[in-house]
């Protein structure tokens, strides 16, 4: 059975459409790579599912559990399935509380005795590779690529078995964005947990996804193996947004580069820019 | 913007109804009543309730204020309960004298407090830090404490202007001046101590914003960048304050006029408080509720020039 | 703290409030107004124990100015003024203590709920605080005293109830502000109910704002409890209050002006130290706050001066040794060199915190406040520009070398439409009439292909998407036809599909005008796309400088080969990454060795023992380490 899935899920905000009928599934232990431009709904579906915006229509199921319209107490006992890691590791911590308070946040309903819960703290800091002394200090004192690890540190207090990371690594420098997609795949192999890996960039999800699903103006364009999705052979059919998304990816690579410059040059000539607003 | 007055007009009402409704209630349930101050040392019960029933006061409250309400409508603000005098003529003849206090402070304060708060954000350092302290200095004085101490200084030691009372505009322009300064100097320092910190406050904003460096970057001179651009974008928080100032002298005014002696309404608010002069209360609250309601609209009007945002669909 | 309650969360409000108070502990201002306010106070509250009474009369020494028996001097009666200070000021202090209660509970819990709660109740909210903030308070006031003559308290209660408006706004404003922080929505996640998360994570990112505002609220409330005072509708004589003193010394400015320091005085004192402990405390809390509020003059970039330049080189821009200091002396760049000459495109490549922005803003000078900027040479266009002054450095912007940003929306000023902005900047370098400037914009629309370019004219910011914003901002940069364009990050905050489109049209601009191209980023695919040259900066070095068909086939530094390697675009989908251990080291704790060498596979004694050179080789290749990795493959 899938951990998660959606079927026909449709949001809206006051004045637009942000998803149409958008289905998708998250088996166990695997990562779904949700992929697409500013404006797709990507991080719309990630928030629907958190219970952070109102569904219109469509199903959340998660576990085989119905969670579409949960609220209050039902939605809060939900924490310990389903967590999230978000975009900017500095936006993602209160200022005014220690790391050790941020990271217990997540059980602040267990009922836990403070030595409990301080092991516990200590613990998880130690998976994600910070010194247990972290605890005790404020968030300003950490860089970007710690407080990120920090940040699945939390996530992963209540023992989830669903992560959302909202690109989660996106605001990182190269070598950071290395350390922590090594760490999340670490952390998959020893606990069995299931990424839903939203992200506008592709090399990152040619990476670490098993499957993607390419989204577009809040509908599924492609959904598939991320193999099959992302292939760089040109001979495996792909939806033409998909290749158009792949070929704009620049890649460190200046021979590459000069091939695709020239297939995008081709079309071009045929009609304007189109005009984005 | 047709649409933007007609509605704060509208918006206003309300607020005109609220506060001479409130006026009316609390008046009412005040402990004396002006027939007693009327009657003062006579304590017939008989004439007693003559006099309220002259005044209309042993109606219901209701009742009264029904009468007052459809009084205003027809332009009739009924008579002062002491001297019989209509009150649109009481406040009528006070109206000029504010209004020349106001206006004249109104400009001293956009002046004076956009120079020093320009100077503040265009020379920053030693000078910054000396208006910052000369404003906060400025908000903080007890206006009737400055107005002794200007009394004591220009008007009784220098003898450089009169120290208190009025000379109409028409019967003197030169004296008008004169008899005004120290009011006006008055009742502008914490205005202008307001108004300098916020344009400084506002411009320092806007300097650090990303357009400002773009503009630098691409070559656009210091009266581009700073006389177009910023103050332009520091200009709309800076109109909103100066709104809240402008109200505040209305309270500032009641002082200042007490003070020197000045016949405006002011003063008067003080006189009709004590006699508990409803009618006279009355007028002088609905003229300070007008006067407030034209200040909110042209401040939502010069907001909403400066702002693309509100005027395009 | 022991090291169970730092995790529980117990007292989180009062955390976040001791960070106030420490705060204001660490500034000497803050210090000194909380003491004059709280010797005030206690002074007060002792009065009855300190000296005479207040209503004890000395008709033998009335209007006495200061004496050994009546420090502050005496009234009309001969009483004591510092006991009717002292006395008065219970009365004040109390009716303003009343007011301030009444503001921060009502202000606080309206703004709270309204926005948090949104909704109605926020839209009630707002019109509540709309038209008590639009009513004449003091008009009120004066109706309520007339009600209650000569109470104040239920004067002041009515001044709290009508100011409480103001702070609503405040407190609201800052709460829409912070529940949209992702903290907010990962307390939400980890299933804290509202209450909670007000009190843990709401409350303490408005206690700034609403501690500096009811500071400036108690100064005003003074004041107008000083006035009430005067105007004799305050508390009744003979009981002092502070606004009965000032109207006492009003009836003896001809006998004793001296009655004016003393009454008058103590109320100023007070509001003074109130409106300035506002401002403290708005500093210490609000991070975009650094001590001077930002000034004009304070934006110009100095420049240090030497006594002797190098000679100006033949490229197009030469930079040699180029330092930028920060305002408190931080070195953020550290001797850069590099060229460009005429039509090339150099990238500026690194992490967050290299350098390579502070690098090209130190050759515009356009550093942040206070920051200097030291070189042996910049020369453009064959001219030393470290010569110049501001004005002519302002000539050199624009019409040498043009500017793009990384965020294109907010590099156009809200206010004016995207045609009166290029006319302006056209009119400005060329001397163009108004109508040949309208022409000339409409032809840079069209020359960065924005289709429609009358439509997009008459746009304002706002209604642009990032792309076309972008494309705007090259039009502006090439209004002065600049010989170089520096652009940073241009592309990092657009969609991939547009960065590509962005990046062909900067490179056919190149092509068909010349123009040369600094291009400052941290994505390498984009330097493989459109530059001719990298130079590498690590830790405020240039470590690498070199062709970029060579960057990528055979890296020098070993820090380019690491952060080429750790590139998820070049490794096996799957795989692990190679990391380097550690962080780039922050400015100002950079070793006196090689700065990479903590991190580095290959580091070697020699390389910590000193500051590394660059060394150039045949190719003319430049690295900055001592054991270069393609170096020694050949």
């Amino acid at each position: 059975m899938n951990l998660l899935e959606i079927a026909g899920l449709g949001v809206r905000y006051r004045d637009h459409q942000a998803l149409t009928g958008v289905s998708l599934a998250v088996p166990p232990n695997t990562t779904v790579g949700l992929v697409g431009e500013s404006g797709s709904g990507k991080t719309t579906l990630g928030r629907a599912v958190l219970g952070l915006v109102p569904v219109a229509e469509g199903v959340i199921r998660l576990a085989g559990r119905d969670i579409t319209h949960l609220r209050g107490r039902a939605r809060r006992g939900l924490s310990g399935q389903v967590q999230v890691v978000f975009q900017n590791p500095y936006l993602s911590f209160n200022p005014s509380r220690t790391i050790g308070q941020a990271v217990a946040e997540p059980l602040t309903l267990a009922g836990l005795r403070p030595a409990q819960l301080r092991g516990r703290v200590d613990a998880m800091l130690d998976r994600v590779g910070l010194d247990r002394s972290a605890a005790d200090r404020y968030p300003s004192r950490f860089s970007g690529g710690q407080l990120q690890r920090i940040a699945i540190a939390r996530a992963l207090m209540p023992g989830p078995r669903l992560l959302i990371c909202d690109e989660a690594v996106s605001a990182l420098d190269l070598s950071v964005q290395a350390h922590v997609l090594n760490l999340l795949a670490d952390l998959q192999a020893e606990q069995g947990l299931s990424y839903l890996f939203i992200t506008h960039d592709l090399a990152v999800v040619r990476h670490i996804a098993d499957r993607v699903v390419v989204l577009r103006r809040g509908e599924v364009v492609e959904a598939g193996p991320v193999e099959q999705v992302c292939s760089t052979d040109p001979d495996v059919p792909r939806h033409p947004y998909t290749r158009a998304l792949l070929a704009a990816a620049p890649v460190p690579d200046p021979a590459e580069q000069a091939r695709r410059r020239a297939l995008r040059a081709a079309p071009a000539q045929e009609g304007p820019v189109p005009c984005e607003s | 913007m047709a649409r933007l007055v007609g509605g704060r007009v509208l918006w206003s009402l309300p607020l005109l109804l609220a506060l001479s409704a409130l006026t009316f209630v609390l008046a009412w349930l005040t402990p004396g009543d002006a027939a007693r101050t009327i009657l003062g040392t006579n304590t017939d019960p008989v004439a007693y309730a003559e006099v309220r029933a002259r005044l209309g006061l042993d109606r219901p409250l209701v009742e009264q204020y029904w009468h007052w309400l459809t009084g205003v409508v027809r332009g009739d603000l009924g008579g002062s309960v002491f001297t019989g005098e209509p009150v649109s003529a009481i406040v009528g003849d006070r109206l000029p004298v504010t209004l020349s206090l106001l206006g004249l402070s109104a400009l001293v304060i956009a002046a004076v407090g956009t120079g020093i708060g320009l100077v503040g954000a265009l020379r920053g350092g030693l000078a910054g830090r000396l208006l910052d302290g000369v404003a906060v200095v400025g908000m903080s004085v007890p206006a009737p404490w400055l107005g002794l101490v200007l009394i004591v200084v220009f008007a009784v030691d220098l003898a450089l202007f009169p120290v208190t009372g009025y000379v109409a505009f028409a019967d003197a322009p030169a004296d008008w001046a004169l008899s005004l300064v120290l009011p006006v100097v008055c009742l502008s320092v914490g205005g202008i101590a307001v108004v300098a910190k916020q344009v400084r406050g506002a411009l320092a904003d806007v300097l650090g914003r990303g357009y400002i460096r773009a503009l630098r970057a691409n070559g656009m001179p210091t009266r581009s960048v700073v006389f177009r651009h910023a103050t332009r974008n520091a200009a709309l928080p800076v109109v909103n304050v100066f709104g809240v100032v402008l109200i505040g002298l209305l309270g500032g005014s009641i002082v200042v006029e007490q003070l020197f002696a000045l016949p405006g309404l002011g003063q008067l608010t003080v006189t009709a408080t004590a006699q508990h002069d409803l009618p006279v209360l009355e007028g002088v609250v609905l003229c300070f509720t007008i006067l407030v309601v034209v200040v909110n609209l042209v401040t939502d009007v010069i907001s909403g020039k400066l702002t693309p945002r509100a005027v395009t669909p | 703290m022991s090291a169970g309650s730092a995790v529980t969360g117990v007292g989180s409000t009062g955390r976040a409030g001791g960070g106030v108070v420490r705060a204001v502990a660490r500034r000497p201002l803050g210090v000194v107004c909380v003491a004059w306010l709280g010797l005030l106070v206690l002074a007060c509250l002792l009065a009855g124990w300190l000296g005479s009474s207040p209503q004890e009369q000395d008709l033998e020494a009335v209007y006495s100015g200061p004496s050994a028996a009546h420090w502050l001097g005496t009234d009309q009666l001969g009483r004591d003024l510092l006991s009717r200070v002292l006395h008065g000021g219970r009365v004040s202090l109390l009716v303003v203590g009343v007011a301030l209660a009444v503001h921060v509970v009502l202000g606080v819990v309206l703004g709270l709920v309204a926005g948090y709660r949104r909704g109605l109740v926020d839209r009630i909210v707002s019109r509540l605080a709309d038209l008590l903030l639009s009513a004449p308070a003091v008009v009120i006031l004066l109706v309520v005293l007339a009600v209650f003559p000569h109470n104040e308290a239920a004067a002041m209660t009515t001044l709290g109830v009508l100011s409480s408006a103001g702070l609503a706004r405040v407190v609201r404003a800052s709460a829409i502000r912070v529940r949209e922080e992702p903290y907010v929505a990962a307390a939400t996640v980890a299933g804290l109910g509202t209450v909670r998360i007000l009190v843990r994570h709401v409350l303490p990112a408005v206690a700034g704002p609403v501690i500096s505002l009811v500071s400036l609220v108690a100064g005003s409330a003074l004041l107008v409890e000083a006035s009430l005072g005067f105007l004799g509708l305050g508390t009744q004589p003979p009981e002092p209050s502070w606004g009965g003193l000032i109207a006492d010394a009003s009836q003896a400015i001809y006998r004793q002006p001296w009655m004016l320091v003393p009454t008058g005085g103590v109320v100023a004192v007070t509001a003074v130290a109130c409106a300035l402990l506002g401002d403290v405390v708005r500093d210490a809390t609000d991070d975009r706050a650094t001590g001077e509020p930002l000034s004009w003059r304070r934006m110009r970039t100095r420049v240090v001066a030497r006594e002797s330049r190098e000679p100006a080189a033949l490229c197009l821009l030469s930079v040699r040794d180029l330092t930028v200091r920060l305002a408190d002396g931080t070195p953020v760049v550290d001797g850069v060199d590099f060229d460009v000459a005429a039509g090339q495109a150099l990238g500026l490549v690194g992490e967050s915190g290299c350098g390579k922005t502070m690098a090209v803003s130190g050759v515009l000078r356009l550093l942040p406040p206070g920051a200097t900027v030291d070189a042996a040479t910049i020369t453009f266009d064959g001219r030393e520009t470290l010569g110049l002054t501001e004005r002519e450095m302002v000539g050199v912007r624009g019409r040498g070398i043009g500017y793009i940003g990384q965020d294109p929306v907010a590099s156009l000023d809200p206010l004016f439409t995207v045609g009166d902005q290029l006319v302006e900047a056209v009119r400005h370098h060329t001397g163009a009439t108004r109508r040949q400037a309208r022409a000339k914009a409409l032809e840079l629309l069209a020359a960065v292909r924005l289709p429609d370019p009358a439509a997009v004219a008459a746009r304002y910011p706002h209604e642009l998407s990032g792309g076309m914003a972008q494309r705007v901002s090259i039009a502006r940069a090439l209004a002065g036809e600049p010989r170089l364009l520096i652009a940073d990050e241009p592309t990092t905050a657009l969609d991939v599909t547009v960065q590509a489109e962005i990046l062909d049209l900067l490179r056919d601009l190149r092509s068909r005008t010349g123009m040369a191209l600094v291009l400052v980023t941290h994505d390498w695919g984009v330097v493989a796309d459109t530059c001719d040259t990298a130079v590498v900066m690590y830790a405020g070095q240039v470590v690498e400088n070199t062709g970029v068909a060579e960057v990528f086939a055979a890296p020098r530094h070993p820090y380019t080969e690491a952060l080429l390697a750790a590139n998820p675009a070049a490794a096996e989908p799957g795989s692990r990454l190679p990391v380097l251990p550690g962080a780039v080291p922050a400015p100002g704790h950079w070793p006196t060795g090689c700065r990479f060498a903590l991190r580095c596979p290959h580091v070697t004694t020699e390389c910590v023992a000193a500051p590394i050179q660059s060394t150039s080789d045949t190719a003319g290749a430049v690295s900055r380490c001592l054991h270069p990795r393609a170096g020694a493959r050949t």
